[in-house]
């Protein structure tokens, strides 16, 4: 086992017991990056520098006080933030042409708090361009492999992240999920995301998709790490009026190994023609085991689940749209310089400036939002949106936790679906929901496929409780072993 | 045919925040160019909006001082569409739930009482400014943008095309601008933009109930621009009306140097701004006891001020109207009329000399260095009859440039009258001799040469003279 391979905890217990400094763990990070990293392509930026300087500083602090590693955990772990996070002085690209030469002069709420924790930071982490897409084959920097096999994509938006957290580029990452971004590709890469309740971590500093389903969470090896992870991230945040002030748990206080009488849903809508057999089965036996942990597995209804895919790609390009407007050529990012008049100079810099998936999704935005198709698609997505929810309210009467698939298919190959945009928007069908729910999802590895590749199953909780969510998962951890295995590179 | 003016008036009014709409940068102006901003007002990648209080409250006091309904919950839109002073792509203001519903407010124009009706008052924020000329190169080769302005407190105020004529517009103009000045909610500079005008006008025939093709009018920075634009509008309308033609819906600018309107290119009505409720800021919830708050604290509000001088000071109309219509005017006359007691002085001299000091701006009242005692202390001087009128002008003059009391400036310029009976005595026996056939004239009849004495002799007093006990020794001796 190199320093690389292992997790937040693990790492802590070592650089407690003054085995490991943070110096040597960001050194083994960088050079697992040089080594594997030209396969990969995780990174858009790396910070090598900064993260020497950050893990020295941690080592200082160690030195001085190895107790605050427990209040602490994140001192000296070198992690990776997706390219949407705004980072002081660190080019943010959002994996966009039109941001190519973006360096913000601040850092974003959940980048600071990473920071003030301790956190080395690696590098800024290849995504789907403006997190739109489920392959992270939508980026201008380049196609994410995925670590279990180059030859397939790590899922998306938050592909870059997970393929480097699953290839030890680093050890942690951030994401950012808007219809299944960070469980998606969690989940084709055999590691843990959890996308929180909406309004448990600020988005302020978050390049916006769609404003209203945006939300930030950690892509991790394990659920401890998860929950180390989301601890530090949430919070309230009085620069995002839509984060909300309740307390936070501490998250990893909550991972005790017993779910002895919980009821866990199963909703019916979710096991549907077109979930691959493997994964199926992968499921079911998910299901055995949770049973065999003593807890009692209901069935449930979420009837209105076949409405998710259209009112998301809806909503979420409305938003799109009008969040998008401002790169616009005039103040920053990109601009076009062959014209000197307005609107070519809008019309120019745009169109060299943002991806095919990023304007079809602009366009669809436009329609929708336009005068005398409001009523017909955004009004009616948003009543779509309100049965969607109360689908969960009503399920959540009768269990703790639902327990579903994360994508239909393990990993596709890369190129698979690129030309079939309503295919690949059907890889988020069982993720999409609870975004438009507004509820705390997480992905967490629960098999293989023949072939080795990873499959992941959801758990998603009523609104502000993860810990349930998270809980659930950790005893699930506890009886498996599947998070403990690493691809070979 | 005859046709009638139908006209509505939307005014957007800067708010006297502190702070933006959105940010905490500060809204003062005059400062260099963009440097009142940061992240969120610049519309950086990643900036939220937090609303600021301090502009809701000044929303539901202007909702309340004209008597609309405080909506509970009201939902901030996006506006959405490209310009470069629009660093976010899109203006959030309120679109189908604004803040405030349904109000009034009472005018007089032509000696006619009317009520006007308001249709709505949104909150929203305002944009930035487009520069083609650089502040200091003077270089016109490109366009800048500053963002000083952009993000700062608006109110949209809207009224229901209830007026028939310019007057009665410019009555609703001046009487909305003294509520949002009473109230301390703008400061009404027309011609800074703090507070701006944009006119709907149509015609349609007589006793015709349907509406016809409105016109907007943008850019008239004072009331006789907003009357000016109008008169010209209405006899510009009928003229194509008369001529068989059709009005075209358009936004005009009025051009006050060439006195007319001109048309925008009619893009504007091309616009779909794809209105949608902000997804970044929740339902604005205003709880009762707040609206009750505001409610209470409210000032008494111009219409109220009037009947109270008319009453309490038994002030003509005319006189409590004009003293009503500012709020630090009413306040210097009230202050002045408690030290002496005979009001309508005290609103000749306020409305003739103090205003014109101040060259009716009320902006400076706060500043001036003749207070309220000042009037009161010269108006008793003139009273007991140490002071004539003439020289209580000068001496008020000298205390408005130089602070200092009335009765100082008096005795260091020995301006105090003359009336004991002794001097004046001398001062008419001089001009009688100096005079002989001005007097032998005024005896053979000529009355009119009175006058001329009295001038002489004022002339020779610096004006300190009582002109009373002038007149009376003048025709003992003469």
């Amino acid at each position: 086992m190199q320093l690389y391979d292992l997790t937040i905890h693990e790492l802590g217990d070592l650089l407690r017991q003054k085995k490991a400094s943070s110096r040597e763990i960001t050194e083994s990070v960088f050079r697992r990056i040089r080594a594997v990293e030209p396969r990969i392509r995780s990174y858009v930026t790396l910070t090598e520098e900064l993260a020497l300087q950050q893990a020295k500083r941690a080592d200082e602090k160690i030195a001085k006080d190895v107790g605050a590693i427990h209040e602490l955990p994140l001192r000296g772990i070198p992690i990776g933030i997706k390219d949407n996070f705004l980072t002081e002085g660190i080019k943010t690209t959002c994996s966009s042409k039109i941001l190519h030469n973006y360096i913000p002069p601040y850092n974003g709420t959940a980048v600071k708090r990473l920071i003030d924790e301790g956190a080395v930071v690696v590098g800024k982490l290849n995504m789907d361009e403006f997190a739109m897409g489920s392959s992270n084959e939508n980026s201008a920097i380049g196609v994410v492999r995925n670590p279990w096999d180059l030859e397939r994509i790590p899922g998306g938006s938050s592909g870059g992240s997970a393929a480097a957290v699953a290839a030890g580029e680093c050890i942690a990452a951030t994401g950012t999920d808007t219809g299944g971004s960070i469980r998606l590709p969690a989940a084709l890469t055999n590691l843990v995301g959890v996308k929180p309740t909406y309004g448990r971590v600020s988005r302020y500093g978050i390049v916006a998709f769609a404003s209203s389903l945006d939300q930030v969470g950690p892509i991790a090896k394990d659920v401890t790490d998860a929950a180390i992870l989301l601890k530090a991230l949430a919070g309230h945040d009085p620069r995002d009026s839509t984060s909300l002030n309740v307390p936070v748990p501490d998250y990893t206080k909550t991972l005790v190994p017993d779910i002895k009488g919980w009821k866990i849903g199963i909703p019916k809508e979710y096991f549907i023609e077109g979930l691959d057999i493997e994964v199926k089965k992968a499921i079911d036996a998910a299901i055995g085991t949770v049973k065999r942990l003593g807890a009692e597995c209901v069935e449930v209804t979420l009837p209105h689940t076949d409405y998710g895919v259209p009112t998301y790609y809806i909503l979420a390009t409305a938003e799109a749209s009008s969040n998008l407007a401002r790169y616009d050529g005039i103040r920053y990012g990109h601009r076009n310089r062959s014209v000197r008049e307005l609107i070519p100079l809008y019309e120019k810099s745009r169109s060299d400036g943002f991806g095919a998936e990023v304007k079809r999704r602009i366009m669809l935005g436009t329609y929708v939002l336009s005068a005398g198709y409001y009523d017909a698609y955004y009004l009616r997505g948003q009543k779509a949106r309100t049965l969607i929810r109360r689908d969960f309210e009503k399920a959540f009467e009768r269990c703790d936790v639902i327990l579903t698939p994360v994508s239909p298919t393990p990993a596709w190959k890369i190129g698979e679906k690129i030309d079939d945009p309503l295919k690949m928007y059907l890889s988020d069908i069982f993720t999409i929901n609870v975004n438009l729910a507004g509820l705390p999802g997480m992905s967490l590895p629960c098999g293989f496929t023949e072939g080795g590749l990873p499959i992941g199953m959801q758990l998603i909780a009523k609104h502000f409780e993860e810990e349930k969510m998270l809980r659930v998962a950790y005893a699930y951890e506890q009886a498996t072993e599947w998070h403990k295995r690493r691809p070979k590179l | 045919m005859e046709y009638e003016t139908v006209i509505g008036l939307e005014v957007h009014a800067q708010l006297l925040t502190k702070t933006k709409l959105f940010c905490a940068c500060p809204t003062e102006f005059g400062r260099k160019p963009n440097v009142s901003t940061c992240p969120v007002c610049l519309g950086l990648p990643g900036t939220l909006p937090v609303l600021n209080r301090q502009a809701v409250e000044f929303a539901i006091r202007a909702g309340l001082a004209t008597d609309c309904k405080i909506a509970e919950k009201s939902v901030f839109a996006r506006k959405n569409y490209f310009y470069p002073d629009l660093p976010k792509g899109y203006q959030i203001s309120q679109y189908e739930l604004p803040i405030c519903l349904k109000g009034h407010l009472d005018i007089e124009a032509d000696g006619v009482k009317k009520r006007i009706g308001l249709t709505r008052i949104h909150m929203e924020e305002d944009a930035g400014k487009l520069v083609h000329e650089h502040p200091e190169t003077r270089a016109k080769d490109a366009s800048w943008v500053d963002f000083n302005r952009g993000g700062t407190p608006l109110l949209e105020i809207v009224s229901e095309p209830e007026m028939r004529g310019p007057q009665e517009a410019v009555a609703y103009l001046k009487k909305l601008r003294a509520i949002l000045v009473y109230t301390e909610i703008c400061d009404g500079n027309m011609e800074e933009g703090s507070l701006r005008c944009d006119a709907n006008v149509s015609l349609r025939p007589i006793g015709q109930e349907k509406f016809g093709t409105k016109v907007e009018l943008k850019n008239m920075n004072s009331f006789k621009n907003v009357e000016k634009a109008i008169l010209y509008e209405i006899d510009r309308q009928t003229a194509v009306l008369e001529d068989g033609g059709k009005i075209i819906q358009e936004t005009r600018l009025w051009d006050a140097d060439r006195g007319e309107t001109q048309s925008m290119r009619g893009k504007e009505e091309a616009h779909d701004y794809r209105y949608f409720p902000d997804p970044d800021l929740l339902p604005l919830v205003v709880e009762g006891a707040w609206i009750e708050r505001v409610r209470k604290e409210l000032p008494e509000l111009p219409d109220a001020k009037k009947e109270r001088f008319m009453a309490q000071y038994r002030l003509p109309a005319y006189d409590a109207e004009v003293l009503a219509s500012s709020r630090g005017l009413a306040d210097f006359f009230e202050v002045c009329a408690a030290e002496f007691a005979q009001p309508k002085k005290v609103a000749n001299w306020v409305m003739n000399e103090f205003l014109r000091m101040i060259k009716n701006d009320e902006r400076l009242i706060p500043a001036s260095r003749l207070k309220p005692k000042h009037l009161a202390e010269a108006l008793r001087m003139v009273e007991e009859g140490t002071l004539s009128g003439s020289a209580a002008k000068n001496v008020l003059q000298k205390v408005f440039d130089t602070g200092e009391t009335p009765k100082a400036i008096v005795e260091k310029e020995g301006l105090a009258q003359i009336s004991d009976e002794g001097s004046i005595e001398k001062a008419v026996e001089d001009v009688i001799a100096a005079n002989p056939k001005e007097v032998e004239r005024y005896k053979a009849g000529n009355d009119k040469l009175l006058g001329f004495f009295v001038g002489q002799i004022m002339k020779n007093t610096g004006g300190r003279a009582n002109p009373a006990k002038v007149n009376e020794l003048l025709k003992k001796k003469l």
